[in-house]
């Protein structure tokens, strides 16, 4: 059982790095200023949202992890 | 970096012989005036004075009280601060049990001084990729930085010595990333936080002769977390206690709400020999210790060194995370 939570803790790690990364390289510079200047405030208001999508999607990568797991430990 | 040597020794004696000298006075004034609670994992009925945050308290601001002396920066004055409202709201919940939002949002609110204080730098690090500047989700994270690890401690405090122990793991890890990334006053006060969790591991351990209780556990992640925010070691100090954040998950995701944890079904039982065995009950939830106890039941004893492996595990994790933090891709 130990070993199942290791490879979840090491997995929630990759996740993490992976996301991070998405993070940095593609919200980040987003800029969603156009030709009228947004007030920065919205700039960084649509980037929170896409940065929740982006928590959502990893919490949903997570759920099915911890079930792949954990089924494949309830059958044996 | 030789100056910080002296302030640092002191200020770590301090935290720890602060705790481990009070800790004794605090158990016998909780036990003379009764306020004990029941261990019930021991077979023997066995009253545990509780709680024990005065004296983690105590340890955490007399040291960083000690090193803002030394280095009077608005990083410890809001560490001081923030750990001691939180102690407030762990103090009131032990004394009166509040709602399950009670908590969440006044741990919130304990982020004050270190927005008030602009005790923290607004970019996001992450390993090998750089940092990221969303200033409104930086300030949603510093709000939610508290109460999520606050109540993150607070979820695995279930067995003897668990919170100071993990807490005490977690914390090395995190102040020696906190030296690999050259942020050595910040290390420091982690190093504190270390020592004070450490001391009262030693009074907390299987067989605990206190419990750290809610303000004990929500001061230790209170710390921890304010540590994390000044430090900007966010994503560090996360990775450092994923064990934790595991089981407030697998609970969240089975029980579907925010709710006190007195309030829900216990998901362990006792065997004849007294380890602790998966309930059978289809509604209890699920949590770390139901997962290590899956396969066959272990003793209140193992299942604590099962979860400090986990720990160290994380710790390493951390520690490779803060190598990889110098690296860009």
């Amino acid at each position: 059982m130990s070993l199942a939570i290791f490879s979840f803790i090491f997995a929630m790690w990759i996740l993490i790095l992976v996301g991070g990364g998405l993070m940095v390289v593609f919200v980040g510079p987003l800029s969603f200023s156009g030709d009228n200047d947004l007030d920065p405030l919205i700039n960084s208001g649509f980037k929170v949202l896409i940065a929740m999508i982006l928590i959502f999607i990893w919490v949903f990568a997570l759920l099915k992890i911890k079930n792949w797991i954990f089924r494949k430990i309830v059958k044996t | 970096m030789e100056q910080l040597i002296i302030p640092a020794i002191i200020a770590i004696v301090v935290a720890f012989f602060s705790v481990y000298g009070l800790t004794p006075f605090v158990i016998r004034a909780l036990e003379k005036r009764n306020i004990t609670v029941v261990d019930a994992n021991k077979k023997e009925k066995t009253m545990v004075a509780r709680p024990g945050g005065l004296s983690i308290i105590i340890g955490i601001e007399l040291s960083l009280i000690i090193l803002y002396v030394f280095f009077p920066i608005s990083e410890i004055l809001a560490v001081i601060l923030t750990t001691f409202f939180a102690f407030i709201v762990g103090l009131i919940d032990d004394r009166k049990t509040m709602g399950g939002w009670f908590k969440p949002l006044a741990l919130a609110f304990c982020a004050a001084p270190i927005l008030l204080l602009g005790a923290y730098d607004s970019n996001l690090d992450f390993p090998l990729f750089g940092s990221v500047k969303i200033p409104l989700l930086y300030m949603a994270l510093v709000v939610f930085m508290i109460p999520i690890m606050g109540n993150t401690i607070n979820s695995i405090d279930v067995l003897n010595g668990v919170a100071s122990g993990f807490t005490t793991i977690a914390s090395f890890a995190l102040s020696i990333c906190l030296f690999i990334l050259q942020n050595y006053e910040v290390g420091i006060i982690s190093l504190c936080l270390s020592f004070v969790s450490l001391a009262f591991y030693k009074y907390h351990k299987f067989p605990s002769k206190i419990f750290p209780g809610d303000s004990g556990a929500i001061t230790f992640g209170a710390a921890y977390g304010s540590i994390a925010i000044i430090g900007g070691v966010e994503v560090i100090a996360a990775i450092a206690i994923l064990p934790a954040i595991i089981n407030s998950f697998l609970f969240l995701s089975s029980v579907k709400k925010i709710v006190e944890h007195r309030e829900i079904k216990n998901p362990t039982s006792h065997t004849e020999d007294w380890k602790l065995q998966t309930t059978s009950e289809n509604h209890a939830p699920i949590t770390l210790v139901r997962l290590l106890i899956a396969k066959k039941p272990l003793s209140e004893k193992q299942i604590g060194i099962e979860i400090f492996k986990l720990a160290i595990f994380s710790g390493i994790l951390a520690i490779i995370t803060a190598f990889m933090m110098g690296v860009t891709i």
